[in-house]
């Protein structure tokens, strides 16, 4: 049977034939096809399950908003989930299956749901599965859980690429239908820069599936030649197979374009999907309207749909849904279907009029005040059952049945900043609402005018008011177009019957549920919404929430107005993930920034480690070595016994410079900077407001009127922006000027007791302890290039950092190890670092946790009450200076062989395990090779008054229970005799 | 009317003719003993712990919408009690027991679920930090554990383990923590309250505030004047606004904190997961839809809405840990206003103005912390003392430096 | 969000951090000033529905700090100085 219900005509390639498969059965169809069009231009109808009673369903619809005709598109880790069968392309080879049914489509065995219907009304699970208590989450839950859901992800990656852009123009047109095409040829006529977008593969939007003329052309035709005059111009792009999904503030638009949706697979080189961000002067929304049902008793069957969307099937596509076609429509709009069908020689058996009187259509069987109440067909619609006027019931074979209930302007992205839509009833539908996203104005259906000359009026309207606005001149003239009147008496839902009728059909919400919700006082729309799920549906309530919240007022009295609504969010339709991502995933999540010796440790073997988008060298293993202990246990003994160097250009670097620098510095740290001598470096301490620890490092004066100070590498942009702030919204007046240097210098430390001896070899300067004593700083050479030298030390040892411009980094690497050679220079990385400075005590990242003072950290002396510093003030408040207090303190374990884990908690030795006995954590824990122990630093209410006693170090986690001895946080050299060798 | 499978199989039967309305509509009395502003989660819940737990009576919640309609409303539905600060630990850990026994309580199916939830460790020092939590979490008696790789990679095989920027190291574990559904919270507060004699009033608007001497004697709404004994403010996202009617600033700002939805989906994440070196946690609802959130958007704002960059980004952080959601597809966007407090938790105390309560500043914590919110500002109106687990909940915690900072980010309200 | 530098012209919010209400300019002197001023200052806002004047930072720009006024319940934009005349205005110095 091969595409048994195609007919004439359409906007189809009949000279290529696709092939493709449904549930593994092979089918043909042609370019210009949806899978939508081409299985029911193939006789299937029935594509797929409701949610909760796997009711059987065809589509409803033909566009975006389709909620029944859901399926997986592609195989393998393409497979893609919930793609709506009406607006997937179709392309050679496509390949489709059906979801939420089991162990078939055709015969589903959770179909007993819908025989237990009664059951399940809405909201029935708030009310049971309470007992026995335990039986929720073990037996309950995961019975519903494995039922629900639609479709299935593959758990495999996502194996094509997205990609992320930004276009800039003075007008974007959403939608490319009569509004949006006219919208745009005025406006790219007059010379804007315009972007028209359409979800769409073809331009027209309804020109494309209606049999109007638009002046002497068909209008399929009409569209095509603007679409490709606008083509032609320069100064407009477009953007079909592309999605406005949201409006965001300030005229910027999120579209979704499918670059490659259309093909097997993205041609190389290429995206699956853009993610455009759109920066817009004007918008001109001209997105058309969809149609909604009316319900009544088994409204859902395969062959029920929306009468434009069935006509659409007939005059875009060539596709006769059935070949006795019914038509129920409240409206005048729905009789065109029946005309163009009959037009295409298909068999219109009745139309049902819900209005009494007017127009007869001429030779077609039309009842007038009649209704339909009921349907048949358990796969498929055979018959539907018909009160007519009269009140006499009537049973009338029928395989499709086209219904429209009118039609809603598309206000949605009108709705995207919570502007609510106004009511109107002449057209018995919602148009935008004032308080929408700014210079966003609606034309054509979306703002209510329905025609087709009144959709090409509004849009050209729209584009020659917002050209206005830009200066620009646009005029337009229109052609000729059918401009009938909207007529329709609205009917929600067919009263009488027993049984359910649909309304949101996706997630099986019908009449009854609302019925229920009203009696039980969910009235507001918005527990409508929620108790029931109506609108909750991957169509978010396109075709049926409007019903829903008319049926909620005809229940309460109100109006519909009154009743209210809810409203739209974005996406207008849902949107990949890896469409939002676009590159940033895997290795490429985020950027990696590479210190200037990466490439000389990646030689050498080096094991790098993430600090925040750094990667830093954490070890370098020598031959021989097969854990990573032995490597860092090597690093720091050798660097404590001779000399060893370390990559520190990480750290932050900022040049402060200006007349009032060292006043500056006075106010940014705690400690004293103005009375540095230049030449020097100091330690210093920098809090935030709230007198809390910030930051700190060593900050060194190199002139009279110029500093450089250091940050550690977590901070360096967070105390630059600080430090920016400090500078133009407290101080604006101070002579001070600050950039930061972090990339700009390759820094290095060479630490231990051969570090002079290593330098002296390639500095040009005498750096003698005498000539550049202990805490040192200042400018150098090494051969001849200008390099920055600091007699500071992180390790405890006789240390130096030396800086030379970046691009000399990877150089200096290379001459510091030939030059070390002789005194077996190591390189050590962040472990062997951590090691060292935690044997001498120095606060880092585990103590710098942005809950500490200084005194907490025994620096309480550094913060200055002489002057006005940022933090000063609040540092005194009387909770942070309580003696009960944390302090750092160091840890040892009393057994050598007694491990220590940073995160675990101080208890007392035989103390419960209860917060009451919660004295502290341990913050940062290293195996010290010289002291032949773990040790830690840690914070300990009172810990200062505690040096020497002994406690437990306990680790729940990992079972691990220590007792310890609470020492200084100085375990080596306390007095700092080596530093200042 | 009690629920129970029974009643629904009996209503079933005979055509669901015998469901009563779950709360009345009242009008407005001229005088109570308590009026709780704002009827979202933690306003009904105090409602109904006042009339429960607390004996009181003559209690009216004030809503200018819809029950419900607050930021329980509009969340990510997560509960768990995995706090690393003294100050909040123990309120957290009360308001999870509180979760573990709610439905029976109040006699509603809110569909509490503890599927656990796992923080994942990506680099040494997060795992520091998270075993400080943990060993904080289990002395304040609630349950923590530390997991492998290995464990995360049993649990999750399809997270990024082999090409991932920041790999992971390991996680923390929650098995306690879990999801509710969040509708079903506000609800069965609101059916327990009105069940015991509390006037849930909709569409009233608080206006104004009398104060006299010192003391408050009723709010102005836009159903006119009503008098109260005491007042009780739980409106969080529009605490300034509302306590700006007895002329208070508050140590807070107003966010938007965006969340999203995806697609229903056959099973796929079976717990709660929160991306450690990127703004993603997510969990998976029963109805299939994964459920997911990220940062907030971090400037101040009543809008309800967010921008495109957090959207990106949090759908970054998602492509990042897990690549197989690439083709899942982001269903639905809403932005809820949050109370961000100066140092990230929130308060329950007592203001100048006698007789006037405030509870607030829950940053966007507020849904799991719903039940002990509701207890402990219930105990702290009927009582005037706080709740031992909320006693750190005080205002003047800012002046006295005794802030209860869990991330360690200072007075700065979008860094929380 | 796009933020009309004034000396860059319109630029994408994304290229800036935001810090908060523009009231942070008004630090007191921590020589003449005590806790309760600086405590006032630090942690309590206005945190107004309607428009706020906020300091962002031109970070992926200019560095500039910005006094931007906005309205929170809209997001509308309608006045952006730079934060440093905004400061002398109100009678900052060194």
């Amino acid at each position: 049977m091969s595409q048994s219900n195609r007919i004439q005509g359409g906007l189809i390639d009949r000279s290529q034939t696709f092939r493709f498969s449904f549930d593994g059965v092979a089918y043909q169809g042609h370019p210009g096809d949806t899978l939508a069009s081409a299985l029911l231009a193939n006789g299937v109808c029935l594509m797929g399950r409701s949610f909760k009673y796997h009711r059987p369903r065809g589509p409803l619809s033909a566009g975006s908003e389709e909620p029944n005709a859901l399926v997986q598109l592609r195989t393998g880790a393409r497979q893609e989930p919930n793609t709506r069968a009406t607006v997937a392309e179709l392309f050679d080879g496509l390949e489709a299956t059906s979801q939420n049914a089991w162990p078939s489509l055709r015969f589903d065995a959770l179909a007993i749901n819908d025989r237990l219907n009664t059951f399940f009304t809405a909201g029935f699970y708030y009310k049971t599965f309470m007992w026995p208590a335990a039986f929720w989450e073990k037996v309950y839950e995961p019975i519903i859980r494995r039922a629900a859901g639609l479709g299935s992800l593959t758990k495999q990656e996502d194996p094509d690429d997205y990609d992320k852009g930004f276009l800039h123009c003075d007008v974007l047109v959403i939608g490319g239908g009569p509004a949006g095409l006219m919208a745009a040829l005025t406006a790219g006529r007059a010379g804007a820069r315009v972007i028209l977008a359409d979800e769409d593969f073809r331009l027209g939007g309804r020109l494309n599936a209606e049999t109007f003329a638009v002046g002497e052309q068909a209008g399929a035709d009409w569209a095509a030649g603007v679409a490709a005059e606008l083509a032609s111009l320069p100064n407009v792009r477009l953007m079909p197979r592309t999605t406005i999904v949201g409006a965001f503030d300030h005229g910027i638009y999120a579209a979704v374009e499918r670059v490659s949706d259309h093909l097997a697979v993205p041609a190389a080189g290429k995206p699956r999907q853009t993610l455009w961000r759109i920066y817009s002067k004007r918008a001109i929304l001209a997105g058309g309207a969809t149609e909604r049902p009316i319900a009544f008793e088994n409204n859902d069957r395969p062959g029920i749909m929306l009468a434009g969307s069935l006509r659409a099937y007939a005059n875009r596509w060539g596709v006769a849904v059935g070949d006795r076609v019914a038509v129920f429509t409240n409206n005048d709009d729905g009789l065109r279907t029946a005309r163009d069908l009959k037009g295409r020689g298909v068999d219109v058996v009745a139309v049902i009029d819900s209005r009494p009187g007017g127009d007869l259509l001429p030779g077609i069987r039309h009842l007038q005040g009649a209704e339909v109440i009921d349907s048949a067909g358990r796969l498929g619609l055979t018959s539907i059952t018909v009160r007519q006027a009269n009140g006499k019931t009537e049973v009338i074979s029928a395989n499709a049945l086209a219904v429209s209930g009118g039609w809603n302007p598309n206000v949605n992205i009108t709705s995207h900043h919570r502007s609510r839509p106004e009511w109107r009833d002449d057209i018995a539908a919602f148009v935008p609402g004032a308080g929408g996203p700014a210079n966003l104005a609606a034309a054509g259906a979306a703002a209510g005018d329905l025609s087709t000359h009144g959709a090409l009026r509004g849009g050209a309207e729209a584009a020659r008011e917002a050209l206005e606005t830009l200066g620009l001149q646009a005029p337009y003239s229109l052609p000729q177009a059918e401009d009938a009147p909207i007529a329709i008496t609205p009917l929600w839902y067919v009263s009488g019957g027993k049984g359910r009728a649909w309304i949101d059909p996706q997630n099986d919400v019908t009449v009854k549920d609302v019925k229920l919700a009203h009696k039980e006082n969910f009235s507001s729309v918005e527990h409508l919404k929620r108790y029931t799920t109506l609108g909750m549906a991957t169509d978010q309530g396109k075709t049926g929430n409007v019903l829903g919240l008319a049926i909620m007022a005809e229940l309460t009295g109100q109006s519909i107005p009154a009743t209210g609504t809810t409203i739209y969010r974005p996406p207008y339709t849902p949107v990949a993930m890896g469409t939002l991502a676009g590159r940033s995933r895997g290795k490429e999540f985020k950027p990696f920034r590479l210190t200037p010796s990466h490439k000389w440790a990646e030689e050498q073997g080096g094991i790098f480690v993430e600090v925040g988008n750094w990667l830093r060298l954490q070890w370098l293993p020598k031959p021989g070595e097969t854990t990573w202990r032995e490597s860092v246990d090597r690093e720091v003994l050798a660097t404590r016994k001779s000399v060893g160097i370390c990559d520190v250009t990480t750290l932050g670097k900022i040049d402060i410079q200006g007349t009032d620098a060292g006043a500056f510095l006075d106010k940014v740290y705690a400690n004293t900077f103005s009375t540095l001598a230049v030449g020097k470096c100091r330690y210093g301490l920098m809090l935030r407001e709230d007198g809390m620890v910030f930051d700190d490092g060593t900050t060194a004066r190199m002139g009279p009127n110029e500093y450089v100070m250091t940050t550690t590498t977590a901070n360096a942009v967070t105390v630059f922006r600080h430090l920016e702030y400090v500078r133009q919204c407290l101080f604006p007046d101070m002579d001070v000027q600050l950039i930061s240097t972090t990339e700009a210098w390759a820094q290095y430390s060479v630490a231990g007791p051969n570090a002079r001896k290593l330098l002296q070899k390639l500095v040009d300067q005498d750096i003698s302890d005498a000539a550049f004593p202990y805490m040192g700083a200042g400018n150098i050479t090494i051969g001849g290039l200008r390099a920055r030298l600091f007699r500071i030390s992180f390790s405890g040892e006789l240390a130096y950092e030396v800086a030379v411009p970046t691009r000399y980094g990877d150089a200096l690497i290379r001459a510091l190890t030939e030059a070390g050679r002789e005194f077996d220079a190591v390189v050590y990385g962040t472990e062997a670092l951590g090691v060292m400075r935690i044997e001498k005590g120095h606060v880092a990242g585990g103590e710098l946790n942005g809950q500490s003072t200084a005194l907490n950290m025994g620096l309480g002396k550094m913060v200055s009450k002489k002057k006005d510093s940022i933090g000063m003030v609040l540092s005194q408040r009387e909770g942070m200076n309580r003696a009960e207090g944390y302090r750092l303190v160091g840890v040892k374990p009393v057994d050598p062989k007694g491990v220590l884990q940073a995160g675990s908690h101080f208890l007392k030795i035989g103390a419960p395990p209860v917060l009451e006995s919660d004295g502290g954590w341990l913050t940062s824990k290293v195996y010290s090779p010289h002291l032949g122990c773990d040790i830690a630093l840690g914070y300990l209410k009172a810990g200062d008054q505690k040096i020497g006693r002994r406690m437990r170090a306990v680790n729940f986690l990992t079972k691990t229970d220590t007792e310890v001895e609470i020492v200084s946080p100085h375990f080596f050299d306390p007095e700092g005799e080596r530093l200042r060798g | 009317m009690r629920y129970s499978g029974f009643r629904v199989i009996a209503e079933a039967l005979t055509g669901h003719k015998g469901w009563k309305p779950v709360w009345r509509d009242p009008a407005p009395q001229a005088e109570y003993d308590y009026i709780i502003v704002g009827g979202g989660g933690h306003g009904l819940a105090t409602a109904y712990y006042l009339a429960k737990e607390f004996g009181q009576a003559r209690i009216a919640v004030l809503e200018k919408g819809y029950l419900g309609g607050g930021n329980v409303g509009r969340n990510t539905t997560i509960i768990r009690s995995n706090y690393l600060l003294d100050g909040n630990e123990p309120f957290y850990e009360f308001s999870l027991k509180l979760w573990e026994g709610l439905e029976q309580d109040f006699n509603y199916n809110a569909m509490v679920s503890q599927r656990g939830i796992i923080n994942l460790i990506h680099t040494d020092a997060q795992r520091d930090a998270f075993t400080r939590r943990g060993n904080g979490m289990i002395l304040n008696g609630a349950d923590a554990e530390m997991l492998s790789r290995d464990q995360v990679k049993a649990m999750y095989p399809f997270l990024n383990f082999d090409n991932a920027r920041f790999p992971i190291k390991g996680a923390l574990m929650q098995r306690r923590g879990g999801t509710v559904r969040h509708d079903a919270v506000a609800w069965g507060y609101a059916r327990g309250a009105d069940m015991r004699g509390v006037d849930l009033i909709q569409n009233c608007e608080v206006t104004g505030m009398r104060i006299e001497n010192g003391r408050i004697l009723g709010v102005e709404t836009s159903r006119g004047f009503i008098g109260a004994k005491k007042v009780g403010v739980a409106v969080a996202g529009s605490s300034s606004k509302v306590m700006a009617h007895a002329g208070m600033r508050l140590p807070m700002e107003s966010h938007v904190l965006q969340a999203f939805v995806s697609e229903g989906l056959k099973p796929f994440i079976d717990g709660v997961m929160t991306f450690g070196a990127g703004h993603f946690y997510v969990s998976q609802s029963d109805k299939g839809g994964l459920v997911f959130g990220g940062d907030i958007d971090g400037y101040n704002s009543y809008a309800q809405r967010g921008n495109l960059p957090v959207i990106e980004d949090v759908a970054e952080g998602g492509m990042a840990l897990m690549p197989a959601i690439g083709r899942a597809r982001l269903l639905r966007t809403w932005g809820g206003i949050m109370d961000m407090s100066m140092d990230g938790s929130p308060i329950i105390d007592k203001t100048h103005v006698d007789g006037l309560y405030f509870n607030g500043g829950w940053c966007y914590g507020g849904f799991k912390a719903t039940p002990a919110s509701g207890w402990c500002f219930a105990h702290l109106l009927a009582k005037d003392e706080p709740h031992k687990t909320a006693a750190a909940y005080r205002f003047d915690r800012f002046l006295k430096g005794l802030m209860i900072d869990e991330k360690g980010q200072g007075a700065q309200p979008n860094l929380h | 969000m796009i933020i009309n530098h004034p000396i860059l012209g319109p630029r994408d919010a994304q290229e800036f951090v935001y810090l908060g209400d523009a009231s942070l300019i008004d630090r007191p002197d921590g020589m003449t000033a005590g806790i309760e001023s600086f405590h006032d200052y630090l942690y309590n806002r206005d945190n107004p529905a309607g428009l706020h004047r906020e300091l962002w930072y031109h970070e992926q720009g200019d560095r500039s700090w910005l006094v931007v006024t906005r309205n929170t319940v809209s997001h509308e934009i309608t006045s952006v100085e730079l934060a440093r005349d905004v400061a002398r205005a109100r009678g900052r110095s060194k």
